[in-house]
């Protein structure tokens, strides 16, 4: 055996584990932010405003009240003090301007906005007397309608890249251009768990909180900042969080409502939005986005513009990255990048799956499909030939980027060299047949973050940090990564999550999970691993000054010279209960030299119904690289899911709203259409070798976001070989192609 | 679960076999099976993803059937058997359909997961989808946000032949 | 839900004699229920009808079946003797709704589904079907899921179910008992059109309880043909949707039934269209005529002129699916 090496074949790493979790989940034991019970638990329901603009006059509850069982009816002149200025509601995912403050006055900024909290013994009671509420209004004109506020669009508070070279000149010049418009929808997370908060009331006034989160931490300062409690009295809680998809990220209504509730009334209170109120916070916000690229004859891009326009609030200004992919895709010298915001009587925005990135890649990867056509150059050809091996907008090369790899392998899985590229020119049947792809990418960042690990006399080791875990596999995935780094077998490892008490971690979001916390735990392991060792040290003279490279470790024991050391026997000999170390992990400096991304190539076959316009995705091919997989099993899974929300982008989402009620009106999971079972045909996920010493130690990048990006454009690229129709406003549904 | 709940429920009672057990419990007429589930008997393995008979995150097999527990009122299962996902393992041996979906990571978040295991479960009782176009119509009635359907179909593909065979397995509470 | 009583009739008089204004009789509740929780209908009292002896599907001395108001959807797309007479059904059903509910749907209850217009469904806006008089957003609001023909100034929304385009088709009839005793309704008078009073979605009376769905001898089981198109594979409701029934001597139509779902406030028929196609070859010409004919009157509205082009198109498709096998 090597010395300082895992013995071989003990790594965790890679290995399609099962779930550590998946046991509790398939046998409902894993309990929701909203499935915690109490003697005396209350109940709560929210009554919404059906205007878009203006005030409330008057608020009528004598009715709810009189409904035996009903205990209260608080609104913004009950309720229990809270704070005034804005910096008290911003949170780690705020946006520039005011937050939203619910219940802080009379006025209406959106129609859907909570106004009145009924608590009541029961569930059913509390909805029952909340439709029992009347509300008086003044109501102002609104505008939720894009089309029209976008001639008050400002710039946006982003740090969009400065145009570089000359863009007018070279687009002047190109032999080839793409001039065209794309718009894509709003669009609702809609996890299957409605959000919730379960709110328990100690007897020291102290309250430890069940909520729907991305960020325990997040939620605790938020609550800390806006009631004035102390942190020590308050703790968040999300050991099950049943998806989020960015809904989770900012502590949303039903959080403070509850809050409220139960410090008016001291009791046990608990929130649960239903369907319809998922459709009253954060959303992918609609864009309008205009492309511009000009390349030469062979394809070698010249030009390239984007211009986007999103929507946000009257409040605040919601950013994502919508067209950054633009200027570090490709290889292209005169890039013009710009980004506005139109303000609405709507609610804010809020990142959701890649967020920017979906939107953004929808314009770019349809544009250089249309580049391809115009130029008459094979697709995947167009985007070899203008591969970037640097980011054009930081000018830095990056860690690594085996996109090519990507387009090769993909094309290969998925037969592409079949294509004829002439459009309606493959069908089955009445079927016409389209094949398209289109590139993806994200970026791989990394955050601080802190975790604990704990080695007992048993050789189990405990290793928390307070993340969470929304379905992307963190519990096991932290599992593998802490065993190898400790040198012991997963089973040994249990990974504690989800609650604000346990040291820091970022928000979960970003695919900067793993990169996050899996540094501090692989780094908290490695550290707790040393330790063992000094206790060998201090409990055997003749190792005490063993170096820590001739050790070998695994199988939960250190092995030197030929001289086993088991991690139960050294805790046991050692003075202590337990071996502890909590380290604070952070971004490697060496990423500063380096644009960190990860990558991939979608290739795409649809069926599309020549008479009735039915558009069926019928296979895809998803080439991903993102460095080091932790579990190949989950991390496939990940990508399976970004590519049925690219489906679902694609196809069938949109919150539609009634301009005239300034109200989105399909806000339902009848009338909002998600992909079922049906729409899903065959996927085939796969992650090409790559290999990156730059973007942390564990050479992973993270995979939740990556899995979506370029879905859409290559199912739009698709429909257009198959019908030669080129839809550019999103999503592309039956009516568009007739 | 809690003396205060119960009696906040108080109202018509009924008798039900739930899991192999015979329960006696107090419902309002406007109770649902799935509020009774999760507010009253904190079996909370049955989700509420809707409320609306629009997810299937609710479902359960009564007598055997699967049907979507939101939009079924407690005091018509007067005398039903249910069956709801803590009732499908045999002690600390897991249904075969719960052990397929661990197996093929048919979930990640976990929410859908009680109502597709139950759904799966009624579609082998029901016999009529053996194919993995059958199977993806006949769990449609189930979504699934993290987007696990291929893995949840070849979970079910997989189980389907055994109970195809013994169409009784699981789900009768028996 | 607001607070209700209820009772379990054990037979049908005792059902009929509890019901009145204030009272709903339920099976399933599939619909009732969501209903119910969007505060849409607030029954004062709920008669559960599931204990009543309405759960046969048998066959009728003229030859055709009789379907009791209690049999699940499922059971009746499922049974054999549907499965093999009446396909038409069968397929409908089963293009509907999910599993879990075509279990719990009755037969009775899928001919009162109301409607999935946006606007009806949020119980927080006006619209002239949930409360009279307040006037209709759909007509000039998000109306691409909304009628093309029969609609009126009061209402512009359509009816949901798969199976009554079947039925509509097939010219079953609706045997309702009430107070005053029981009576029969031609499938195609069971639903109305909004006209002025789009509350009303059919022609029962309050008191009045369907007990059977009744289906003629069968004549169209060789050549008939349920498609339904949607935005999504599955679970999702009709953008347009076709029942085409064909019976056949040789390549002549001797008698034709076409019902449109997803168009109209009720199942959409016309049989002047029907008759014209009778003692023609089946052609794809004969088909594409049928097809403008039945669509002449169509009047879209901003966001659903699509459903016309759409309509014509799945006619054709489901003639020919129903006569040649799909081969024009």
């Amino acid at each position: 055996m090597n010395a300082n090496t895992p013995i071989p074949g003990s790594s965790a790493l890679g290995q399609p584990m099962d779930r550590v979790d998946g046991r509790l989940k398939v046998t409902g034991q894993a309990r929701y932010a909203g499935e915690y019970p109490e003697l005396g638990l209350l109940h709560g329901s929210v009554v919404s405003s059906t205007i878009a603009s203006g005030r409330v006059v008057r608020i009528d509850a004598s009715q709810a009240l009189a409904v035996p069982g009903v205990i209260a009816v608080i609104d913004h002149t009950n309720r229990p003090p809270i704070a005034s200025y804005d910096e008290d509601y911003q949170d780690a995912d705020s946006a520039e301007g005011s937050p939203f403050r619910p219940f802080y006055n009379d006025r209406v900024l959106y129609s859907g906005q909570p106004l009145v909290l009924v608590v009541a013994d029961t569930l059913e009671l509390a909805r029952h007397a909340g439709s029992l509420v009347r509300i008086e209004y003044e109501i102002k004109s609104h505008q939720t309608d894009l089309s029209v506020g976008q001639g008050d669009a400002h710039t946006a508070p982003a740090e969009t890249p400065k145009p570089r070279g000359d863009f007018p000149g070279a687009f002047a010049h190109a032999a080839v251009t793409v001039d065209t418009h794309y718009s894509t929808p709003n669009e609702h997370h809609n996890p299957m768990e409605p959000h919730a908060s379960t709110v328990f009331y100690k007897p020291d006034g102290s309250l430890e909180i069940h909520d729907k989160t991305q960020g325990t931490q997040n939620c605790q300062d938020y609550l800390h900042s806006v009631f004035g409690l102390e942190k020590e009295k308050i703790r968040i809680l999300a050991a099950f969080v049943g998806g989020a998809f960015g809904s989770g990220l900012r502590p949303q209504y039903q959080l403070p409502l509850a809050v409220m509730a139960a410090l008016k009334l001291q009791r046990s209170v608990r929130l649960t939005l239903t369907r319809q109120q998922m459709f009253t916070f954060g959303y992918r916000p609609q864009t309008l986005q205009h492309m511009r690229i000009g390349a030469a004859k062979d394809g070698k891009l010249m030009a390239i513009a984007h211009d986007a326009i999103g929507q946000t609030s009257r409040f605040e200004d919601f950013t994502e990255h919508v067209v950054e992919w633009s200027g570090m895709l490709y290889q292209c010298d005169n890039v013009q990048l710009s980004y506005k915001l139109a303000p609405l009587d709507v609610y804010t925005p809020l990142d959701m799956r890649a967020p920017g990135a979906a939107s953004g890649m929808v314009a770019l990867e349809c544009a250089m499909d249309e580049l391809a056509i115009a130029a008459g150059i094979d697709p995947v050809q167009l985007r070899i030939v203008n591969f970037a091996d640097s980011n054009g907008n930081e000018g830095k090369p990056y860690s690594s980027k085996e996109l090519l790899a990507c387009y090769e392998q993909g094309a290969e899985r998925f037969g592409w060299s079949k294509r004829n590229p002439e459009p309606r020119s493959m069908r089955q049947g009445r079927q016409l047949v389209g094949w398209g792809m289109a590139g993806g990418v994200w970026e791989a960042m990394q955050m601080p973050a802190s975790a604990k690990a704990s080695i007992d006399s048993s050789g189990k080791i405990t290793v928390s940090s307070a993340t969470t875990d929304i379905g992307t596999g963190t519990y096991t995935v932290m599992t593998q990564i802490a065993a190898e780094a400790a040198g012991v077998n997963p089973e040994d490892v249990t990974f504690v999550l989800g609650d604000s008490s346990l040291p820091t971690s970022p928000l979960q979001g970003g695919s900067f999970t793993v990169s996050s916390v899996g540094t501090a735990v692989q780094q908290a392991c490695r550290a707790l691993r040393a330790k063992l060792l000094d206790a060998v040290r201090m409990a055997h003279p003749q190792y005490a000054v063993v170096d820590m490279a001739d050790v070998g470790y695994g199988d939960g024991y250190l092995l030197i010279d030929d001289q086993r050391f088991a991690y139960a026997d050294i805790v046991r000999e050692s003075s202590h209960e337990t071996l502890d170390v909590q380290i604070d992990a952070k971004p490697d400096d060496k990423r500063e030299g380096y644009s960190t991304a990860t990558h991939s190539a979608v290739f795409v076959e649809v069926l599309v119904d020549e008479d009735l316009g039915t558009i069926r995705v019928n296979r895809v091919v998803d080439a991903v690289a993102a460095g080091r997989v932790v579990n190949s099993k989950t991390a496939r899974s990940q990508i399976l899911g970004g590519v049925v929300w690219g489906i679902g982008q694609a196809l069938q989402e949109e919150s539609q709203t009634d301009h005239t009620l300034g109200r989105f009106m399909n806000h339902s999971l009848a009338e909002y259409h998600i992909p079922v079972n049906a729409d899903i045909g065959e996927i085939d996920v796969f992650f090409v070798e790559e290999n990156d010493s730059i973007v942390n130690d564990l050479g992973s990048k993270g995979v939740g976001e990556i899995g979506i990006v370029g879905v859409a454009s290559a199912i739009a690229n698709a429909v257009y070989h198959a019908t030669g129709k080129r839809v550019r406003e999103f999503p592309i549904t039956l009516d568009k192609v007739l | 679960m809690s003396a205060t709940n119960e009696q906040a429920f108080a109202g018509h009672s009924i008798a039900l076999t739930l899991n192999g057990q015979t329960r006696q419990v107090d419902v309002q007429p406007w109770t649902t099976l799935l509020d009774l589930l999760r507010e009253q008997l904190d079996l909370v393995g049955t989700k509420k993803g809707c409320d609306h008979g629009q997810c299937g995150a609710c479902t359960v097999l009564r007598d055997g059937k699967r049907i979507n527990a939101c939009l079924t009122l407690a005091i018509m299962c007067d005398g039903a058997e249910l069956t709801t996902i803590e009732g499908l393992a045999d002690g600390d041996t897991l249904h075969p359909m719960q052990q397929a979906f661990i197996k093929h990571d048919a979930f990640q978040c976990g929410y859908c997961t009680p109502g597709q295991i139950c759904s799966a479960v009624g579609l082998a009782n029901e016999g009529r989808a053996s194919t993995d176009d059958e199977v993806k119509e006949l769990m449609s009635g189930n979504l699934c946000r993290c987007g696990a359907y291929s893995n949840i179909r070849a979970a079910v593909v997989e189980v389907l032949p055994s109970m195809n065979a013994a169409p009784d397995q699981g789900g009768r509470g028996q | 839900m607001n607070p209700f009583s209820y009772s379990k009739p054990s037979d049908i008089a005792q059902a009929v004699n509890l019901a009145g204004p204030a009272s709903r009789f339920i099976a399933g509740g599939t619909n009732l229920l969501d209903l119910m929780k969007e505060n849409i209908a607030r029954p004062e009292h709920l008669i559960d009808i599931t204990g009543l002896p309405l759960k046969d599907v048998r066959a009728t001395d003229s030859g055709g079946v009789m379907i009791g108001a209690l049999v699940s959807n499922a059971d009746l797309a499922w049974h054999p003797l549907i499965e093999r007479d009446y396909p038409l059904l069968s397929q409908a059903i089963l293009a509907g709704a999910s599993p879990q509910l075509r279990n719990m749907a009755s037969t009775g209850g899928n001919l009162l589904q109301r409607t999935r217009c946006y606007y009806f469904y949020d119980s927080t806006v006006p619209c002239n079907k949930r409360e009279p008089g307040t006037g209709c957003p759909a007509k000039d609001g998000l109306n691409r899921i909304h009628a093309i023909l029969g609609a009126s100034d009061a209402c512009v929304a359509t009816h949901p179910s798969d199976m009554c385009v079947a039925l509509a088709a097939l010219e079953a009839r609706v045997h309702v008992q009430g107070r005053a005793g029981a009576r029969v309704i031609e499938f195609a008078d069971f639903h109305r059109l909004p006209g002025d009073a789009p509350q009303r979605d059919n022609q029962l009376a309050d008191d009045e309880l369907i007990t059977a769905v009744e289906l003629p001898a069968p004549r169209f089981q060789q050549h008939s043909h349920y498609l339904k198109i949607r935005d999504r594979a599955s679970y999702a409701f009709a953008l347009i949707s076709v029942a085409a029934a064909v019976e056949l001597d040789g390549d002549v139509i001797r008698d034709v039934r076409i019902a449109l779902g997803g168009v109209a406030h009720k199942p959409w028929r016309d049989t002047a269209v029907e008759q014209s196609l009778k003692g023609q070859p089946v052609s794809r010409e004969n088909f594409v005529a049928a097809a403008d004919a039945m669509l002449r009157d169509a009047q879209p509205l901003a966001h659903n002129a699509f459903k016309i082009k759409l309509a014509r198109r799945a006619i054709v498709r489901a003639l020919s699916d129903a006569t040649l096998g799909g081969t024009v």
